[in-house]
């Protein structure tokens, strides 16, 4: 027996509707269904995740979902969420499980952050008359230049990432999320002249004419990694952590291991995919000090190598571990930050924000002289354009945005990617449900997103006098806090408002 | 009344208003430049002449000069020109001196007293140079070891600032408009190359003399003219290198900028435009193979040390002058030649009081530098 009442209620307006159906035939979950005998639809409140599909999609607009007024109790303590989880477990007896990020009432300080603008001693700069650029390269960079015997400069870059705007799209992988999704991503990337991240679960062999645009991973699973694929992509990205789940692994259920997924994963059909909490080769720095120039022997030292890692405590050191251990690029993941499915109290209870975890490690990078020989991307919810700006003003090089991609595919955020049902098209393998998503629509979506983002970037910049990326790279003049307390400012490195 | 303390730590009279390094402190101003390209020596008298024109371009709470070649017979001995507070204060600056080098020369630095310029620290001279078993410890080339010694004493001595510390070069400054305090400094009487100057407009300071432009580090002088925006980036990269930039100004991290740019990494002055106002990347991409090459090159390598935001900069070096704009050219900078002389300034009317007969008068594009070289200097 289920104690549970439904958290959502769908409400339909009969007024208005049309018993078309289409309700009936979007939703996965079967919430909607139709009763022959009264000639009307009905709903079942407890299989909606409410994920709008129906809502958006119903031609009379005669659905809405709307949250139960079905409460317990008042009770500050014992909160609806914690009661029905509580009864969750004692009728499954299970882990709990969630999708997307840390939904819970944590301060986000990208919210408590103010950004300058000039005035009168410094004209702000008209992105629509004057030059203002975004375009950023990552890498890692020597200490010193080095001259040839006629006294030109030889060049003696590592290799080097370039990307027309410092967003990029963060690793969620084939099986995960769908085809569709994948190619929206590629072909998004490829034109907009930036990266998107294959994931730990290989790359569909129909996408690696996009490699140029393709950040290839490889994850504790090492699902689908063979030299072929860690030459196809512009960067190689080893996955220690990631910000959804830190300090555990990934599982991809064998439902979903079908088709091309088990042929790209390189796995039998129907066996789970299984990714270990830890590396299995790697129990320390120099563990992953060899993987790393594994990686650059097998690409012959021609890619950067990013070692992505959850924002945790003391991130500050093992970033500075990292730097220290051939790495190019240090990608940071704070706690809000997306997965595809992770056990609720690890998503909602491990971790760190990315702002203070960002300010931290390009202190500590600053301190030690190393931040120059490294490039730092900060993702772990990156919501919007000022975020980015923000993000770099911190200290970040460039960012990573995942959730916020998805969003513009279609997302909803009902977080219920782990179920495999999603009426989007995106986090399920269904083939009724990812052939919902057109990867030509989906793709000049996120087109669109990033293209706006990025006008929107210039014209702050521009505000604050600065026409190129490098000069608000660290920056942290350019922001001020308000409601935080001196602790907060101290770790951000910035002052409060007004002062 | 007292005397304004050279250190950040000073909590005197008037603490409630922060002083230069305490509060990041924004300034519009006038910059001027002569310099003779064959190294003929001139007196002081033209660079007051030229940067009292430009009178209204200051407010009264900062001037200076640097001047080139004004001290032949000590070409060899770095010239320190040091603020004090406090006979205390100088005690122990002269002591840790004592420590590190040879003092072959020390003295007041003659001053004329003026009712415009009022409540001067004590400013003292020393020719100096390191002590060779003090050198040799420190496993350092001299130039760094005199350097490392200027931030000693200006981060650790309270009371002492160190404003000059080049060969055969000098720094004058004070609080007050800059043809005063060229007057007060005596200037006049100095003989030298190349002169730049600088008169300052400062949106809030309490006026410490240390404070006032040029800011110069061993023989490498800046005057500037703007305020930047990227001044936040370029401070916490130079920091990395070593740099402590205790006066939070502009010119104190541009200065540090072209000393870890030209000193420690060995760019040339035009490779260092190239970089802190580095062509647009656009610009880059039409360029032939080679150049776009070494401008690509330059703007990875060094993308903290871009600068943006207004500014127009002389840089002083013992080998000439650069003169710089922002890329946008968002501060005026014009340049006039005649015979062997190069005059730069914020305005041109600066220029045409000392020399109504020029051959050649231009503004320098955006990002373009103008680098003179003066003959029997350092030529990279």
């Amino acid at each position: 027996m289920n104690f549970i009442y439904p958290e959502y209620e769908i409400v339909r307006n009969h007024e208005k509707c049309t018993n078309c159906g289409i309700c009936k035939k979007e939703c996965a979950n079967e919430a909607h269904g139709f009763m022959e005998s009264a000639s009307k639809m009905t709903c079942d409140d407890a299989k909606c995740v409410n994920c709008h599909r129906c809502s958006v999609l119903c031609p009379t607009k005669a659905i809405k979902i709307i949250k139960s007024g079905n409460t317990y109790k008042e009770n500050t303590n014992w909160s609806n969420k914690t009661i029905n989880e509580i009864q969750r477990q004692a009728e499954s007896g299970g882990v709990l499980l969630s999708g997307m990020g840390n939904p819970e009432n944590y301060p986000v300080y990208f919210d408590k952050i103010l950004l300058n603008a000039s005035q009168v001693t410094n004209p702000s700069i008209d992105p629509l008359r004057e030059p203002m650029e975004s375009k950023v390269h990552l890498g890692a960079r020597p200490k010193k230049i080095e001259r040839d015997t006629d006294g030109k400069i030889k060049s003696n870059l590592k290799p080097q990432m370039f990307l027309s705007m410092p967003v990029m799209f963060s690793a969620m992988s084939y099986g995960s999320i769908s085809y569709n999704a994948h190619e929206s991503l590629a072909r998004a990337a490829t034109e907009l002249g930036v990266m998107y991240n294959t994931g730990e679960g290989g790359l569909h062999e129909n996408f690696y004419k996009y490699g140029k645009n393709t950040i290839v991973q490889v994850a504790s699973g090492r699902f689908g990694v063979h030299p072929t694929y860690l030459n196809s992509g512009s960067a190689i990205e080893i996955k220690m952590g990631q910000g959804g789940k830190p300090g555990i692994g990934g599982h991809l259920p064998g439902t979903k291991i079908v088709g091309d997924i088990s042929a790209t994963r390189m796995i039998p059909e129907g066996t789970d995919a299984i990714s270990p909490a830890p590396h299995h080769d790697i129990y320390s720095i120099e563990d992953l000090c060899q993987l790393i120039y594994s990686l650059k022997e097998v690409t012959n030292y021609t890619k950067p190598v990013i070692v992505k890692i959850a924002a945790v405590h003391n991130v500050a050191a093992i970033a500075s571990g990292i730097a220290r251990s051939g790495a190019d690029i240090i990608a940071l993941d704070g706690f809000r930050g997306g997965t595809g499915a992770a056990p609720t109290r690890i998503r909602d209870n491990v971790g760190l924000p990315i702002e203070l975890a960002l300010a931290c490690v390009d202190d500590r990078l600053r301190d030690e002289g190393i931040r120059n020989n490294v490039s730092i991307i900060a993702g772990g919810s990156i919501r919007s354009s000022a975020d980015v700006v923000k993000a770099i003003a911190l200290g970040a090089d460039c960012v990573y945005i995942g959730s916020a991609a998805l969003i513009a595919l279609g997302c909803h955020l009902c977080r219920t990617c782990h179920a495999g049902n999603c009426n989007w098209g995106i986090a399920t393998q269904i083939p009724e449900l990812t052939k919902r998503l057109n990867p030509e629509v989906g793709y000049k979506r996120l087109v669109n997103l990033m293209t706006a983002w990025r006008n929107e970037i210039k014209e702050m910049m521009g505000g604050m006098g600065i026409n190129a990326i490098e000069s608000l790279k660290g920056n942290r003049l350019m922001l001020r806090g308000v409601g935080m307390n001196e602790k907060e400012l101290e770790i951000l490195g910035i002052k409060h408002a007004g002062e | 009344m007292p005397i304004p303390s050279a250190s950040p730590e000073y909590t005197g009279e008037d603490d409630l208003m922060l002083k230069e390094g305490q509060i990041r402190i924004t300034s519009g101003c006038a910059v001027s430049g002569i310099i003779s390209k064959s190294g003929k020596r001139m007196s002081g008298e033209d660079i007051i002449k030229s940067i009292a024109v430009m009178h209204d371009r200051s407010n009264g709470l900062g001037g200076g000069f640097a001047a080139y070649g004004i001290y032949p017979q000590y070409s060899d001995y770095y010239a320190f020109h040091v603020f004090y507070d406090s006979p205390s204060a100088k005690k122990e600056c002269e002591d840790f001196i004592e420590r590190h080098f040879d003092i072959i020369n020390l003295s007041k630095i003659p001053t004329r007293k003026i009712k415009e310029v009022t409540d001067e620290p004590l400013i003292w001279r020393y020719f100096v140079t390191p002590l060779p078993t003090k050198l040799a410890a420190s496993q350092l080339d001299e130039r760094e070891f005199t350097a490392k010694c200027v931030f000693r004493v200006n981060t650790s001595i309270t009371g002492a600032y160190v404003f000059s510390s080049g060969k055969n070069m000098g720094v004058f400054k004070a609080v007050g408009f800059p043809e005063d305090v060229g007057r007060f400094y005596r200037l006049e009487e100095y003989y030298g190359w190349c002169f730049t100057a600088h008169g300052r407009y400062p949106t809030n300071t309490p006026g410490w003399w240390g404070g006032a432009h040029p800011f110069a580090l061993l023989d490498y002088s800046v005057v500037h003219n703007g305020e930047i925006s990227s001044y936040d980036a370029n401070r916490r990269t130079i920091e990395m290198f070593g740099y402590k930039c205790t006066l939070r100004t502009d010119t104190e991290v541009i200065t540090y900028i072209i000393d870890y740019l030209h000193r420690k990494q060995g760019l040339t002055f035009d490779e260092i435009a190239a970089v802190i106002a580095a062509p647009f990347w656009k610009t880059i991409e039409g360029m032939p193979q080679k150049s776009r090459e070494t401008h690509e090159y330059l703007r990875i390598m060094f993308a903290e040390q871009l600068i943006t935001g207004p500014f127009s900069i002389l840089v002083g070096f013992d080998g000439g002058l650069m003169a710089l704009n922002d890329r946008l050219k968002l501060r005026s900078m014009v340049v006039g030649e005649k015979d062997d002389m190069v005059y730069i300034a914020s305005e041109e009317a600066a220029i045409r009081i000392i020399e109504p007969q020029l051959e050649k008068i231009w503004a320098p594009k955006g990002g373009q530098p103008v680098i003179i070289r003066v003959e029997g200097g350092n030529q990279q």
